[in-house]
């Protein structure tokens, strides 16, 4: 009995330290998402006021003839993957992976038919272990991405579509909802389509002319919007790992109390033991 | 004297937030001074320092491309980078003119020469912003 006794002892000993670690997690990530909700609300004035001078133009006479806002037949699909470099985030980097992995076997014959950008590790090696190419890959984002990490894959992948290597642009990535709720989300970022016009748009006079705006607005708003769904992807990353470990931790804590629970009863009923076999011995001996 | 407010973002954060009397752009058009009362307009920005008036006082920012989006009592420019003339940091943003100058003397493949220029323009924009102060 005492061996059992000493084996979880020691099962207790090492999930308390188990807990310690999820527990520091989870604080961790608590502190991070707020910090990467912050990002995500502060870079939310300078799409929104992209969209409208935008849209003010496409609304306008001979703006939406841009190749970006019209659709043409799709010979092949770009995706453009966003996940995490580190793991232990609960469902965060498999709900989305496995999205992607099902659009493209559902709609694509031949490796030909679609293109992958993947941003982060965890995307870069589950692509790898199953032999997809990826035509750009970026990790070792820090939790605080700043734009210009981002622009040089969100301009290759918009450089793309313009010059025809594919029709279409998805951006895949874990839409945030709030802490508890992340929900892995495949949007088409390209081409734009019809933008609808706003109400109370100024008439601006454009200079050199309203297309050549168009022409340097256009792919920056696209690569903003990647730059966005970056942000709230970082959200959704710290969301799931403050979830993930909130849950281990609470995990933990009922295991500790469950093995402490069979602990004492091996040390009760070893006591009990130890009596009965002095008292056993004490009556032989009279 | 009439004002216009003059606002400055990125995609990070907004960088300037000031009530000012004139501001003056590059365009990719040309040079433009925009006054309040200003016709709306929109036009792309060359990578060159912004300066804006205060009453006798001009400040610079450093604004790395982008666009300028005019309205009758504001301007804002949205803008990939954009700095500051006081936090820019003068030695760094010498280093990386000379540095940029070097590399197009060298004369590598057209990618490199680009992004050389573009450093180039940069840094110039940077120190500009900072000396005019």
């Amino acid at each position: 009995m005492a061996k059992g006794m000493r084996e979880i002892k020691r099962s207790i000993k090492s999930k308390q330290n188990t807990k310690q670690i999820t527990k520091a997690m989870e604080m961790v990530a608590a502190a991070k998402l707020r910090k990467a909700q912050e990002a995500a609300l502060a870079s939310r004035p300078y799409a929104d006021k992209m969209k409208e001078v935008i849209s003010s133009i496409a609304s306008g006479a001979g703006g939406s003839k841009h190749p970006m806002l019209q659709t043409r037949p799709i010979k092949r699909t770009a995706y453009l993957v966003i996940t995490s470099d580190r793991g232990l985030a609960g469902g965060y980097n498999a709900n989305i992976l496995r999205k992607v992995l099902l659009t493209i076997k559902e709609n694509h014959r031949s490796p030909e038919e679609y293109a992958v950008f993947v941003i982060g590790r965890k995307g870069r090696d589950f692509f790898a272990r199953r032999n997809i190419t990826l035509v750009d890959e970026i990790t070792g984002l820090s939790d605080t991405p700043k734009f210009s990490d981002i622009k040089e894959i969100a301009a290759r992948a918009v450089k793309g579509y313009e010059d025809g290597t594919f029709d279409e642009l998805h951006l895949a990535y874990n839409k945030f909802y709030n802490a508890l709720t992340q929900v892995p989300t495949l949007k088409q970022l390209l081409p734009l389509g019809q933008i609808e016009a706003g109400t109370d748009k100024p008439d601006y006079e454009y200079e050199p002319s309203s297309e050549e705006v168009l022409n340097v607005l256009l792919p920056k708003y696209a690569e903003t919007l990647v730059f966005s769904a970056l942000l709230e992807g970082k959200a959704s990353e710290f969301g799931a790992r403050m979830t993930a470990m909130g849950n281990a931790t609470k995990n933990a804590t009922k295991m500790i109390s469950d093995l402490t629970l069979t602990y004492n009863r091996a040390r009760q009923a070893a006591i009990t033991q130890e009596i009965a076999e002095i008292v056993s011995g004490a009556n032989a001996q009279q | 004297m009439s004002t216009l407010r003059l606002e400055i973002v990125t995609p990070e954060r907004k960088v300037y937030e000031k009530d000012v009397n004139m501001v003056v752009v590059k365009g990719i058009a040309g040079e433009l001074g925009i006054l309040p009362n200003h016709i709306p307009l929109v036009t792309p920005l060359k990578v060159a320092p912004v300066k804006a008036k205060i009453g006798n006082t001009n400040e610079f920012i450093a604004v790395h491309g982008g666009f300028m989006e005019v309205r009758k009592d504001k301007v804002v420019i949205l803008a990939e980078a954009a700095e500051l003339g006081a936090d820019i940091d003068v030695s760094r943003a010498r280093l990386a003119k000379e540095r940029a100058e070097r590399r197009l003397a060298q004369k590598q493949s057209d990618i490199n020469a680009q992004r050389a220029e573009m450093a180039l323009l940069r840094a110039i924009s940077r120190l500009e912003s900072v000396i005019d102060q």
